[in-house]
């Protein structure tokens, strides 16, 4: 039939039912959307330029060809709190139920890489994550889990070349050489700057140590992603969908350049790159906007970045809901919310899955609400069969016009920072830190209106409900924690060698001097037990500190 | 009422926790309302938020935390206050609070507690009745 054909009958199909009578719709980012895509939508879309087929250029339909045939996604979950003891347990629990490896959570002294026993760690220890100061915490966290059969992947960034030293050094106390180990480290520490603070150093010399960090695993962990590149913390903090894609995309061209300029091919490293999003409850808008930046992400590593080996092209994510979508208020309805949000992830092609638990909103999980967004990923891959057929939703006008539309709305915005000089000027100069800001506030006016209805919280809330306060148990932390850290570090610093500690640290600042590369002055720095603070203070006399830009 | 002085607040971040959406979406909302509104950013120490405070000649500190080091760091802000004899300057926490905190915070002498969920015309109409008092 031809298009004029179907132009016309959907013409009259309009005037016989009123259809402009009927309300508008929005999308995630407040562009109308018309009632119905046709196939004048699709029109100029070419199947094997613009799709073709999973596992092919441009992977607009998924970057393997099996997809979730042969394995479904890897499922985890993000966890640690309290001492390494308390977090092992915890995995252990885990993993016993089905989760594929560990996602460590440190907690926030650890990821800002002072000690447990820093006047400013007072209140956190082992609070949002689990404590670790030095390798004794690590062989801890990590015992009876031998690391030639776990991945780990590690959520931190400021202090990352570190942990993975300690990695590194507890594989081989174990027996595996370091080429054994798997596993991811975000080690993405643009994003800290623009949205989450857990920054340390200027920028410049922590790219410094990113690159470190990745051209070493380049060269001695072929089996590990040296780099996370995490858009999940900006859209956390109020970007939109685009602004994620767009930003993370930014931070990663800066990584990339950064380790380039050290003589690695893009082709080199180019495969262990990989992406960890949040995802909103639009669930078409957001398996749409992942189609257009696997893409995207294609095009720019092919034509941008003369990437010639195809696995270095291939956009891998890990997804997840995105936690701000989870409410306080009737907080069991945030199941409901992250099984929406993990079905949008699957049908836009996610490789792994971190699925925030129900109570995360107030703490971290309790056991069985872990084991709930375990079960929910489970489910969906097992019982609904929406695992079956690649990229289900190709093929549908409405979500390839959308995936046209992204694609070049994400490129549009990376082609704005470009002209800014690139991601870490635009840090600088705090852009994308006022554009997330103001995409925050517009959502929260939206939620005001009602515009942007949020169930329970602005629409069907009963009158009488103030009343119902139901008693619910959330996970208590151990008021002992802190105690107990100290006294293992304390213990630690009496056992060690401290003229080797010494010697280790004034190398390693004289290295940093140098610009050599620093992670195997990391190895025999956190091997004779130095602790992370120290680490930190050596290299802070070298790099100095970030001073925010403070413009809202 | 013309010559009133508006009403400053302080909106601050304190200890590790980095996590400052809602400290900026906060600070957008109250200077829409007319207030004046410092944001001191990340990463500050109670020392450091209470004497940006007498600086500023603030009528409120505005504390936001998600981390659940709520109870120790307004104590210690509180501490602060007294110890400088600028208890004329109320503290005020929102953030990730859970219901059996509120009234512990409250007891300690944090004048108000927004939990997560809290509607925003309830915390801009919240500083205005509270001047007026």
């Amino acid at each position: 039939m031809s298009l004029d054909k179907i132009k016309q009958a959907q013409k009259k199909w309009e005037v016989d039912n009123k259809v402009d009578k009927l309300p508008p719709a929005k999308s995630d980012m407040g562009a109308e959307l018309p009632l119905i895509y046709t196939p004048m939508d699709i029109e100029n879309v070419d199947y094997l330029k613009d799709l073709g087929f999973p596992g092919d250029y441009p992977f607009t339909r998924g970057v393997y060809p099996g997809m979730y045939r042969k394995n479904p996604w890897q499922m985890r979950l993000y966890s640690g709190f309290g001492t390494a003891e308390d977090t092992n347990k915890r995995w252990k629990f885990l993993l016993a139920r089905g989760n594929n490896g560990v996602a460590v959570a440190f907690d926030l002294p650890t990821q800002m890489g002072i000690n447990s026993d820093h006047p400013h760690a007072e209140d956190e220890v082992g609070k949002l994550g689990v404590a670790i100061d030095t390798l004794r915490d690590m062989e801890i966290l990590y015992a009876n889990l031998p690391l030639d059969k776990l991945i780990s992947s590690f959520n931190i960034n400021a202090p990352a070349a570190i942990i993975m030293a300690m990695y590194i050094t507890l594989g081989e106390k174990q027996g595996f050489a370091s080429e054994k180990l798997a596993g991811t480290i975000s080690n993405d520490i643009l994003c800290e700057y623009v949205s989450r603070g857990m920054w340390v150093f200027p920028p410049s010399p922590a790219l410094r140590l990113t690159g470190d960090l990745v051209e070493y695993c380049t060269r001695h962990l072929p089996k590990f992603y040296p780099f996370n590149i995490r858009g999940i913390i900006m859209r956390e903090a109020g970007a939109n969908m685009i602004q994620e894609a767009a930003f993370a995309f930014s931070n990663a061209l800066a990584y990339i350049q950064e380790v380039t300029s050290r003589g690695l091919h893009v082709d080199d490293f180019g495969r262990r790159i990989s992406f960890f999003f949040a995802t909103g409850l639009q669930i078409f808008e957001e398996a749409a906007r992942y189609r257009a930046t696997r893409k995207l992400w294609a095009r720019t590593m092919r034509e941008r970045l003369g990437a010639k080996d195809p696995k270095s092209m291939l956009f891998r994510f890990t997804g997840t809901t995105g936690g701000s979508y989870y409410r306080t208020k009737e907080p069991l309805n945030n199941l409901v919310r992250g099984a929406y949000g993990l079905l949008g992830n699957i049908l836009g092609g996610a490789q792994g899955m971190l699925h925030p638990a129900w109570d995360e909103p107030f703490a971290i999980p309790t056991e069985e609400s872990a084991l709930l967004a375990l079960r929910t990923q489970q489910i969906l891959a097992y019982e609904t069969g929406v695992p079956n057929v690649v990229d289900p939703l190709g093929g549908s006008y409405y979500v390839e016009t959308l995936t046209k539309q992204y694609e070049r709305k994400i490129e549009e915005a990376i082609q704005k920072i470009d002209e800014m000089g690139g991601a870490v000027k635009a840090i600088e100069e705090g852009f994308m830190q006022k554009a997330i800001a103001s995409e925050a506030y517009r959502m929260i006016r939206e939620e005001k209106s009602c515009e942007r209805v949020v169930v329970g919280m602005n629409k069907f809330v009963a009158e009488d409900e103030k009343q119902e306060k139901r008693e619910m148990k959330f996970h208590e932390a151990d008021p002992r924690v802190r105690e107990r850290q100290i006294d293992r570090l304390n213990q630690v610093r009496n056992e060690r060698d401290e003229g080797a500690v010494e010697n280790c640290l004034d190398e390693l600042k004289e290295k940093a001097r140098r610009k050599e590369n620093l992670m195997p002055y990391l190895i025999k720095t956190v091997k004779v037990y130095a602790s992370i603070e120290e680490i930190m203070e050596a290299l802070k006399e070298v790099f100095g500190t970030f001073k925010e830009p403070l413009n809202i | 009422m013309n010559n009133k002085r508006k009403i400053r607040v302080l909106v601050t971040k304190a200890g590790l926790d980095g996590h400052d959406r809602g400290a900026k979406v906060i600070a957008m909302v109250l200077k829409d309302a007319g207030m004046e509104v410092i944001y001191t950013g990340l990463h500050q120490t109670p020392k450091e938020i209470v004497n940006t405070a007498i600086q500023e000649d603030v009528n409120f500190i505005g504390l936001s935390i998600l981390s659940g080091a709520h109870v120790g760091i307004s104590k210690k802000i509180l501490e602060q206050l007294k110890e400088k004899g600028a208890q004329d300057i109320l503290l005020v926490v929102g953030g990730t609070i859970m219901d059996r905190d509120i009234d512990k915070l409250k007891d300690m002498g944090v004048v108000e507690v927004f939990p997560m969920g809290t509607d925003i015309d309830s915390i801009v109409s919240f500083f205005r009745d509270r001047l007026i008092d």
